[in-house]
Parts: structure tokens; sequence; C-alpha cells
């Protein structure tokens, strides 16, 4: 709600913003030409981003397995994978992308006011951000939700057997109603822990105040990797909600939205053709499976239909390698399962449409 | 006293060779008596300190030295996990230092960040000498701060372009902190002689200013800065993400410091404002060489008091998604391999925080001694 009326104002201070421009960092952007008007800016992701250079990527500030600086300071982790397949796909060259870290409080604002062209950081797909808030989620890259973790000495082997646990939980959250919605489904009977921190939750959880605690299944994976002795705790299988991580953009640019879209696509393809990043030189030229030839860029012209070039797909794979090679790269580490991140042909729900 | 003893020294009185006073009156043992033994409830107590303090201290040097672990090979932790808590993992710090200081700011051009927080410290020390209290020090100022941008943004000279969102650590810490009171202390000046002006447009205006910023929290004018302000300005214009922090921090620390500004008018005798009207100053002579002077010294201790105090607030930044030096290390400690080992940096950060702040108390005690020496007697 805040948007129109802003950018009316926007206007009548235009005196002002020139003074801000002069004052603002000299970013290789602002050294373009005035802005160009809002309109134009929101349906020309793409042409900006090219004209740029580099791709500006929103992640998070740190989130083990999905986006953190490693010790040298270079991004690391499953969402800054997917921005260097982008830049690739885009520029060819992995390396042209600048990573933005967003808080969760900030990222929306970050990516409507332009600051980033597209938002890698672990975002649910919901209704409302996908139509009020004004962008477009370009396709789940990791279906996350809520599970359980308990001491493997309990010998517990799924949610059913946690009938009469104590289980901890973070109040506030969505976290806490789909518990009580699910033992409600399921007829079991629990004893809530209720802490506000995630440190203290944590605590209670290992020192036996409760038997079992909920949380997202990627937050508990980061939990687990960080105990003494991770094996001594197990992730159950059960998922009780939906959480659809998804790369978004800005609502209106359907050619850039397109590009992250097939970027994703093309990651999950060539995990299905067994296409990896070490044999993708090979495959371009044996392999005689026409799709793979279309990916790759030698046949067809898809390349060209997105606005990038042909061989899109080849830099992608070349670069980062494919979804299972992204994903045993990052969460594999901190204790991830693939379970429903499995690609359609393994029981999973990753499910690329064909590359025609 | 001194009369007489010259007076009985004069009269040939022979004089007996200089003694001591009684050993268990001066010296250490003296002081001890004194201060921690002087009744048995004192020596119970003293007693009672001493021992909680070695066990301490034994335990925290066994814990830190004795079983810590500096360094380990390849990420791999596994040595320190199995210390479970009794000894620190340095090897932390010794992997995550550079991470902890600069943040992601390109690995092979880290001497710069480096040398901008050399300068930032040289241009404290030479700030802090008052035989370089002169008007020359603002252009050094100028100079420093200016060369300061040229390292970190880089893009010329044959330096390659950094930006912004590639700063982090202490450098960025240091830019907030030595930016925002630079800025904010001419503006609380402003604003406080602002507050006591006759004229009633600059005076409502002023208490506005400060009233409207006190009365919210800072971590709510970042919110501003980094959410809601970028909603007003047109799509492709952004303004920094730094700047508009370092902003909301200025606005904010001047209108504290305007209210210990203007204590210190407050505190003045009148007879000082009618004696600089006496004598024909206008009113900018009159503030600048009678008030100011005056006022400003009566208010060190706690103008030092909020300088540290936000020095230690532009951690705040941290919920903007910019790395300062607390954010830096709270993220070298996400990845796996090294989650679990927050206090070995907590220690660390807060060493860094503690030297900058100390200093800073240990100058105003100093600064304040020799700036109210008349008042001794």
């Amino acid at each position: 709600m805040m948007m129109p009326s802003g950018r009316f104002l926007t206007r009548a201070m235009a005196g002002a913003a020139i003074l801000a421009t002069a004052l603002a960092a000299p970013a290789p952007a602002q050294q373009a030409p005035q802005p160009a008007p809002a309109a134009a800016a929101a349906s020309n992701t793409f042409d900006a981003v090219r004209a740029r250079g580099t791709l500006i990527c929103g992640v998070n500030t740190g989130l083990a397995g999905f986006a953190q600086p490693d010790s040298q300071g270079v991004w690391r982790g499953f969402d800054v994978d997917y921005c260097r397949a982008y830049a690739a796909a885009i520029f060819g060259d992995p390396t042209k992308v600048r990573f933005v870290p967003t808080t969760a409080q900030n990222r929306f604002t970050a990516l409507q006011s332009g600051e980033v062209d597209v938002l890698s950081r672990n975002t649910t797909w919901t209704l409302s951000r996908d139509t009020s808030l004004g962008f477009d989620f370009t396709g789940t890259n990791f279906f996350d939700g809520q599970g359980f973790m308990v001491k493997a000495s309990t010998g517990v082997k799924t949610a059913k057997e946690l009938d009469g646990a104590t289980i901890c939980v973070q109040p506030g959250t969505t976290t806490e109603q789909n518990l009580t919605d699910w033992a409600r489904a399921t007829r079991i009977r629990f004893t809530p822990v209720v802490i506000e921190r995630l440190e203290e939750v944590v605590q209670a959880y290992l020192a036996g105040r409760c038997d079992a605690y909920t949380t997202d299944v990627s937050g508990l994976a980061a939990t687990r990797s960080a105990q003494q002795r991770p094996a001594d705790h197990v992730i159950l299988p059960d998922v009780i909600s939906k959480e659809p991580l998804s790369p978004l953009v800005r609502q209106g640019d359907p050619r850039f939205a397109d590009v992250i879209k097939w970027v994703h696509y093309m990651l999950l393809s060539a995990e299905e053709f067994g296409i990896t990043q070490a044999n993708v030189q090979q495959m371009l030229q044996n392999d005689a499976r026409p799709e793979v030839q279309r990916m790759l860029g030698r046949g067809g012209d898809l390349g060209r239909m997105l606005g990038l070039d042909n061989a899109w797909g080849a830099n992608v794979i070349r670069a980062i390698g494919n979804y299972a090679e992204i994903f045993e790269r990052n969460l594999k580490p901190i204790g991830l399962q693939r379970g429903p991140n499995a690609l359609w042909t393994a029981g999973g729900l990753q499910y690329s449409p064909p590359f025609r | 006293m001194s009369d007489i003893t010259l007076n009985t020294a004069a009269a040939g009185v022979p004089e007996a060779a200089p003694r001591s006073a009684p050993l268990t009156q001066i010296g250490l043992v003296g002081w001890l008596r004194a201060n921690l033994f002087s009744s048995w409830l004192s020596s119970a107590v003293s007693l009672l300190l001493l021992y909680l303090i070695i066990r301490w201290a034994a335990g925290f040097i066994e814990w830190g030295i004795v079983n810590a672990i500096w360094s380990v090979p390849n990420n791999q932790t596994q040595a320190c996990r199995d210390l479970k808590g009794t000894g620190a993992c340095w090897a932390v710090i010794t992997e995550k230092h550079r991470f902890m200081l600069f943040g992601t700011y390109p690995y092979e051009e880290h001497w710069r960040p480096f040398l901008v927080c050399l300068l930032f410290i040289g241009l404290y020390v030479v700030s802090a000498m008052r035989r370089f209290w002169r008007w020359e020090l603002a252009l050094i100022w100028v100079a420093v701060l200016t060369l300061i941008g040229v390292l970190m943004w880089g893009g010329i000279l044959g330096l390659s372009y950094v930006p912004q969102e590639r700063w982090g650590g202490l450098p960025i810490t240091l830019i907030l902190a030595t930016f925002g009171l630079a800025f904010a202390f001419p503006l609380a000046i402003l604003v406080a002689l602002g507050r006591r002006s006759s004229l009633p447009a600059i005076k409502v205006l002023c208490i506005m200013y400060v009233e409207l910023i006190r009365g919210v929290p800072l971590i709510s004018l970042l919110f501003m800065a980094s959410v809601m302000f970028p909603l007003f300005l047109p799509e492709g214009m952004n303004i920094d993400k730094l700047l508009r922090a370092q902003i909301a921090i200025i606005l904010f620390a001047a209108a504290y410091l305007a209210e210990v500004v203007r204590g210190g008018l407050q505190a003045l005798p009148k007879g000082q404002y009618e004696a600089a009207d006496a004598l024909g100053l206008s009113y900018w002579q009159k503030t600048g060489f009678i008030i100011l002077p005056q006022a400003l010294r009566l208010v060190i201790p706690p103008l030092v008091n909020t300088f540290i105090g936000f020095f230690k607030d532009t951690s705040l930044v941290l919920i903007i998604g910019i790395f300062d030096l607390l954010t830096a290390g709270k993220t070298a400690i996400i990845e796996p391999a090294w989650q679990g080992f927050g206090v070995e940096v907590y220690i660390t950060i807060g060493a860094i925080y503690f030297v900058f702040c100390f200093a800073m108390s240990k100058y105003s005690q100093g600064l304040e001694a020799e700036l109210n020496r008349h008042r001794r007697r």
C-alpha cells in the first residue's frame, strides 16, 4: 500500500532525489544517466541487468547451507549457487553477480525498491506475497516444511510415536499453530514447552526438558549439525507443513522471471539426464538425445527464445553443476536428505517441464 | 607546620636521622590493612572474594590457555569438539579472524581495510593530542577521510572497485562511529544553542527535532532508513544502504548529544553570559569564546559516555544486513564446521570493543583532569 503513494511523492521530490543521487555511492548503475521512469524500469530488469553487466542478488545474511560467507569472505550456499547459475545463464560468467545480504525485515523492500534484481533467500511462497506484495515466485527450489528432531537414544522413528511427548517449540510463528493443527488432526496428545529465543529452546531440548524439538527441517538440520555429536539426534521423516522456498523477482517483468524460472528447470533437467559439471563438455559433443542437445544449445533455438545465448544451459552446468551437485555441495554437509526434493523420477517433487 | 620545623632546625636541636614510618603503616602491608583487612568483616569478605577471583582466573587460564586449541588443519574441528568445553577453541579465531575484521571484502585486497583501520586509529591519536588542536586539524580530517573513501571504494589509482555491500567488519564499525560522531557533534551544538535561542521558530524546531528523535528507538530509525525510505525513491535509484544507516545514526546521536551540550550550557552561571554581553561581544563571539569552551568542559564525562554508547550502538545495523564487527563475528560461526564456538568469537569481539571504549574513557579522564586544573586547590 506504500508503493503507489510513494511513487507519486517521488516525482514531487525530484529535486531532493537529485541531491541524494549526488550523495549516493558511485555504484556503476548510478553512473548511468538519470534513472528511467519507474514504470519503464519495472518492466525492464532484464535489460537493466544486461546493461549493468552484473546481476544483484539478495541473499540471507547467514544461514548454514543456504547462504553464508566462508573464511575468505566468499559467499557459499544453496541460494548463492543459484545466483551464480543466473549469472552464468545471463552473462556466461558465474562471477558476474553481486551479493547483497538481506535480513528477514528488509528483504522485500530491497526487491521492491530495486536494490536487488532477484531475491534468492529461503523465502516461502505464499499467495499474499505473490499477489499483494507484487512479486513473482519463480518455482520452488527447496521444499521445506516443519519437522521434528528427537534424540536417537529414544528410538522414535516416526512422528506418530510422539503421542504423550513433550515438544519444544518457539511461539509467535506459524510453527506453534502447525503443531497444534497436526496434533489435532492425528489425535496425538502432547505437552508443548514454549520458549521464545532460539538458543534457549535448543538448550531446553538438549537438556532433556522436552522429548522433541520442532521447527522447519532446514533449521533442524542446521541445529543438528552444530551439536557435538550430530549422530545423537534424528530428524524424523514426517513433515507437517508446507514451506516451499522459491526465488522471487518483481512482478511485471515476465522475460526476467522466465530466465530465473528456466535456470532452475535447467538444473533439474540436467540432473534428470545425468549431465554434470564434469561431463557437460562430453555430453555437449557426444550425447545424441535430442532434449540434451536442445538444453546444451546444440540444437533448437531455446536460448534465443529466452533472450539468452544458446549455450546458456551448458554455461550454467559448467559453472556450478546440476541440482544434485548443488544439493550435495551445500545441504548434505548440514545433514539434509533429499526427501521431497528428490526428482519426480525418484519419488520426490522436483519436476521440470520439457525443454522443447 | 613547616615554619616550626624550620625554626627548630635553625635552633640547633640535634636532628634525628629520618626514619620511615612503621612497615605496618605504609607500603603494601599498610595499604592492605587499611583497605582490605580493617575489620573482621572486611577481612572475611576480602578472603572470600580473593578465593572466588583466584578460582575463576585459574579456571579461565585452564580453559583459555592450558587446554586451548590454537589451530586445526582444514576446518577439521573434531579436535575442538572433543574438548567438550574444557578448553577454548581459538582455532576459530585463527581461521576466521580475517573475516571477522574485514567481512566479505575481497580477500586479496584486505590490506586496504587494514590500512583504513590504521588510518582511523592514527586520526584518533592525532586528534587527541592538544598540540594539534588547530584549524589545520580539520584539513587533516578531510584529507584522511577522503583517503579512507578512496581506499575502501577503489576504482581509481589502479585499485579495483569494491562495492559497498562487500565492506564489512571493523572498518564498518569505525566508519559508522567516526562519521556519525564527527557530524553529530557540530549538529548537536547547533541544536543545543537553538533550543536556548530566543527566536521562537528556531527554538520550536530544535525542540521538535530532539523530542521526536529521542522518542523513538534507534532501531526504528534504522528501519525507517532501510525499509521505508527506499519506497519513496523511484525504482532503479538507490541511495547506498550504508549511507542511509549513517544518516540515521548521525540524526540520532545528534539529538542525544544536543541534550548533553544543553546541560553544559545551563550549568554555566548567568554571570558569564552577562559578562560577555557587557564586553560588547556579538552572539557568535560570546558563544565561541566564552560560553562553549566552559560549557563543553563541564560535560566531558556525559559526552564521552554518549560517545562510548554510540560506538557500541553501531552494531544495531545488523538488522538491516550490514556486516559490522559484531555481525561479521556472528556470521563467522554460521558455517557448520565452526558452529558452537560462539564464546571464543564473542570474547575476541568484546576485547576489540573494550580496547576502543577503554581508550576513549581513559583519554577523557586525562582531558578532564587537564582542562579542570584551575578548579583544583
